[in-house]
């Protein structure tokens, strides 16, 4: 594959609660900042997808408040996705290959601050089996983690540690929302929010916009600082928690399969230079380290312990800081993917990853990740 | 078998633009819209970009408190106010206002109690509650002036 | 990779009715699934992807491609899930022809839902609108749709007899269609004096609320003719959402009709839409929309859309029928009832619409419409583009 490129990405800073700013407002900002980081200008954008959830911005149809933000007000042909950012991503792609556009603007938009998060992830569950009982995206990921501990002997300092690297690395990203060392022990004495699961494990709730803006063919070969989309693959596994072992992210293995074999990759670790993954709890990057091929399965732990995945290791993971220092849902995987695109470009700033050839970015759906999505981008 | 009735809190943001808004319609009962620079054309209620355009825009634009019915209907069927939770009271107007001075049309209640007189076109000027508070409910209803 | 001919290749829908209680929203979802396969003689192992699309807050269900992979049988596999509103149907629909087209994927399975009887619909639409601008008058499809109606009869002096016209044509037709939820017949009568909901629209000028899926296959060129003899060829689509407030609309016309089917006929080679078409599948959730809105998509001058109804044009023996399906003032469940469009579009193409088919398709056309007065529309033709 290697007449796909993208040519422009865009992201607002990532807070508490933007409250000066509506989905409009955020969208707008991202948009424009994709626009000018490809020398494009909306002249140039075929057609756009926008990426939101009706439940987290309460309202039905949540595409409708940010329409004109992003050229659908100018008479765009535009498609919605609800979702992650990373699936919308694709669906502008096939898009493009489908040799009816030139270029797709895919842009995605969440405000945290304005819900009830646990009410918002309470719906997702099944209302007559799983929502009576309170399950929510905060117990249901303990249920997880405890399940991955136990299978496979991975400790709570493991997990920490995760946590330890990405706010670190998110001191030296200017979007980032958390900006806060913290140590080993702050991680493990930090609040009990659902036993294994500590305050510092868990990703904070946050409000952020973010615009890709992806070409083809000569529209991709003439653009200013095109990164080559070399693979891309998504899967999603059962949906009720009872059906799946939670330990295990098959979705995922086959997902980065389809992905790898599209890159023609074949040892991840020895030949992907910067991944950037969907963290939104500790535990789960070291779960996603395995489905990704990192390491052999059980092995999340061991692969953080030898510092494989920090800044100066073998294979950085999340030098942006990650979901665990700002966690707008539904743009999250989004944020990976551009994050991902700036490293190969050498664009990062203070927290680029030196020599990236190839990068990984990863965006999750579903509870407990049950559906993935994996990119992998390119010179 | 049902499985259950649910609701979800929010706390929407309105955003600078329309805080603008509310906040004059609250101490000075000012109408303001604002205008695209590229199409000229005056948006009410105000945001920050013209979709045709793709423009931002920034210029405020006093528009008046009375305008024109562009369209209307009259609601007579009961049916769930979702901001409530209970039945919305009915029968009322519901009217697309072009206040004089912007291009767009403005939402409100049409007063209906000489439904003859609500009519495309018609003349409509705006009541304001007395005590205001920064909300769309500031203005009481839309009447009829001629 | 890229740029592959595809088509619709097989299609199911569930046997629509106001209320099934007898299935959860999965079971009705995998209902539409199961017949969609076995129309195309396929198995769930054929098929490569899966789009879904309905709105999460008519059943309360957040991350439904998640929660719905055992009905939609996206388990392991690429699954997304696509919403617009009205138009979720279309927009799923056509993601098929993108996925499909783009060379990712040879066969993707495609599927509308909705399961209407489990909130209120009405106080549903209205969250679909801004909260603070749009909320405090606006009243679900048929306030927005009444006054767009007053503004369009106001302009040309159509009147509710005209526009009734287009309620007994639908609710006719649906006569023929076994899977129509309302199968009983009506006269003018009967619309003129039914109760007024929101002037000028009355009880049988609107389309019911339904529980219903429908489902769709696309497939590439590679294997489009193995799976169906007739396969019904992507021609052309597009897609206009120029409105993101209400007061912003010019209620005159449907503009985004008019600029979707100028755009779509212009990739098609379509020149004289009412002579060129054979059939229409169109998204009129109401009555006075079968007026305004095919003038919108050029059948007509401005003003003329009475007329043509009058005449019978759009009858099942006229020119260029409309709606054999008996369209969605028979049957509405809202992700899926564009997609039922499609999919009925198809069905004319291939030539499967038994006591419904018009006879000799070779060009059909199926609409969307939903969100703030926006439309899409799709050209589907016998013959390989």
């Amino acid at each position: 594959m290697d007449n796909i490129a993208i040519v422009g990405v865009g992201q607002t800073t990532i807070e508490r609660n933007k409250l000066g700013d509506t989905f409009a407002d955020m969208v707008f900002e991202a948009t424009q900042k994709a626009l000018e980081d490809a020398g494009m200008t909306m002249d140039d954008i075929d057609n756009v997808i926008t990426t939101s959830n009706d439940f987290w911005d309460g309202r039905t149809i949540s595409t409708m408040a940010v329409g004109d933000a992003c050229g659908a007000g100018m008479g765009k042909n535009m498609s919605a996705l609800e979702g992650d950012g990373t699936f919308s991503c694709f669906y502008g792609m096939t898009r493009i290959l489908s040799g009816v556009y030139g270029t797709s603007l895919v842009v995605a938009h969440v405000k945290g601050s304005e819900s009830e998060n646990l009410l918002i992830t309470n719906a997702i569950f099944d209302p007559l089996y799983m929502r009576p009982i309170g399950l929510d995206s905060l117990n249901s990921a303990a249920l997880q983690m405890r399940r991955y501990m136990t299978k496979y002997g991975v400790t709570e300092e493991q997990c920490a540690k995760v946590s330890v690297k990405n706010h670190k690395n998110a001191l030296k990203n200017p979007y980032a929302q958390i900006k806060k060392e913290v140590s080993l022990e702050d991680v493990l004495e930090s609040r009990l929010i659902a036993d294994p699961l500590k305050l510092y494990d868990c990703s904070p709730i946050s409000d952020a916009a973010c615009a890709v803006i992806i070409a083809g063919d000569d529209r991709a070969k003439k653009a200013k600082k095109p990164v080559w989309v070399k693979g891309v693959g998504y899967c999603a596994d059962s949906y009720f928690l009872g059906d799946r072992d939670l330990a295990d992210a098959l979705a995922l293995d086959m997902a980065a399969s389809k992905a790898y074999e599209m890159a023609e990759i074949t040892d991840p670790l020895e030949e992907i230079d910067v991944a950037e993954v969907y963290d939104a709890f500790s535990y789960m990057e070291l779960m996603w380290y395995e489905g990704l091929g990192f390491c052999p399965v059980g092995n999340g732990g061991k692969l953080i312990d030898k510092g494989v995945t920090e800044m100066d290791g073998k294979l950085p993971v999340n030098p942006s800081g990650g979901l665990l220092s700002g966690h707008p849902v539904i743009v999250g995987g989004m944020i990976r993917l551009a994050e991902a695109v700036l490293q190969v470009r050498g664009d990062a700033g203070d927290h680029q990853v030196k020599n990236v050839n190839t990068a990984l970015a990863h965006g999750i759906n579903g509870p407990c990740g049950q559906s993935h999505c994996v990119w992998i981008v390119g010179r | 078998m049902h499985s259950g009735e649910g609701e979800q809190p929010f706390h929407y943001a309105i955003g600078r633009y329309g805080s603008k808004f509310l906040s004059e319609i609250r101490d000075n009962k000012q109408f303001y819209g604002i205008k695209c620079p590229k199409c000229g054309k005056v948006y009410v209620p105000p945001r920050e970009v013209c979709g045709p355009c793709f423009t931002k825009m920034t210029e405020w634009v006093k528009v008046a408190d009375e305008g024109k019915l562009y369209s209307y209907t009259i609601l007579r069927f009961a049916f769930l106010d979702p901001e409530t939770g209970k039945q919305k009271p009915v029968p009322y107007g519901y009217a697309f206002i072009t206040l004089d001075g912007a291009d767009t049309a403005f939402q409100h209640f049409v007063e209906i109690t000489d439904e003859s007189k609500v009519k495309v076109g018609a003349r409509v000027k705006a009541i304001f509650e007395d005590k205001r508070y920064g909300k769309i409910t500031d203005i009481k209803h839309f009447v009829i002036i001629d | 990779m890229g740029k592959k001919r595809t088509a619709i290749v097989a299609t199911g829908q569930t046997h629509h009715r106001s209320s099934r209680l007898d299935v959860n929203g999965i079971e009705l979802i995998n209902e539409a699934v199961v017949r969609c396969l076995e129309d195309g003689d396929l198995t769930i192992e054929d098929i490569d992807a899966v789009v879904i699309g309905n709105m999460d807050h008519f059943e309360g269900i957040n991350y439904v491609d998640t929660w719905s992979i055992d009905g939609s049988g996206g388990f392991m596999k690429p699954t997304f899930k696509l919403t617009t509103g009205g138009t979720t149907g279309s927009t799923v629909g056509q993601s098929g022809f993108y996925l499909t087209a783009s060379g990712m994927f040879d066969k993707v399975l495609c599927i509308g839902w909705e399961k209407n009887s489990e909130s209120d619909t009405t106080a549903a639409i209205t969250t679909a609108f801004d909260p603070i601008w749009d909320r405090l008058v606006f009243a679900g499809a048929i306030g927005g749709l009444a006054v767009e109606a007053t503004k369009y009869m106001s302009e040309y002096g159509a009147t509710e007899e005209d526009a009734a016209h287009v309620a007994v044509r639908d609710r006719t037709h649906a006569l023929n269609n076994p899977y129509a939820q309302l199968r009983k017949p009506i006269t003018l009568e009967d619309v003129m004096s039914s109760p007024m909901l929101s002037d000028p629209i009355k009880l049988l000028d609107v389309c019911p609320r339904t529980d219903g899926a429908c489902a769709v296959v696309w497939a590439n060129e590679d294997y489009a003719e193995k799976i169906c003899s007739r396969p019904a060829w992507y021609h052309a689509g597009s897609v206009k959402h120029p409105f993101n407030l209400l007061g912003d609309t010019d209620l005159t016309t449907l503009v985004s009709m008019e600029l979707a089917s100028k755009e779509a006929y212009k990739k098609a080679g379509i020149k004289e839409p009412l002579k060129e078409i054979d059939v229409m599948e169109l998204y009129l959730p109401y009555s006075c929309a079968g007026l305004s809105w095919i003038e919108a998509i050029g059948l007509c001058e401005r003003g003329g859309a009475p007329r043509l109804v009058r005449d019978g044009v759009t009858n099942m023996d006229g020119e260029l029928p409309i709606n054999p399906s008996g369209g969605v003032i028979a049957t509405n469940c809202i992700g899926a009832t564009a997609l039922l469009r499609m999919a009925e579009a198809a069905i004319q193409v291939m030539g499967k619409g038994g006591d419904r088919q018009v006879p000799d398709v070779e060009t059909a056309v199926a609409t969307g419409f939903g969100g703030c007065f926006w439309s899409d529309i799709s050209v589907l033709r016998s013959k390989k583009p």
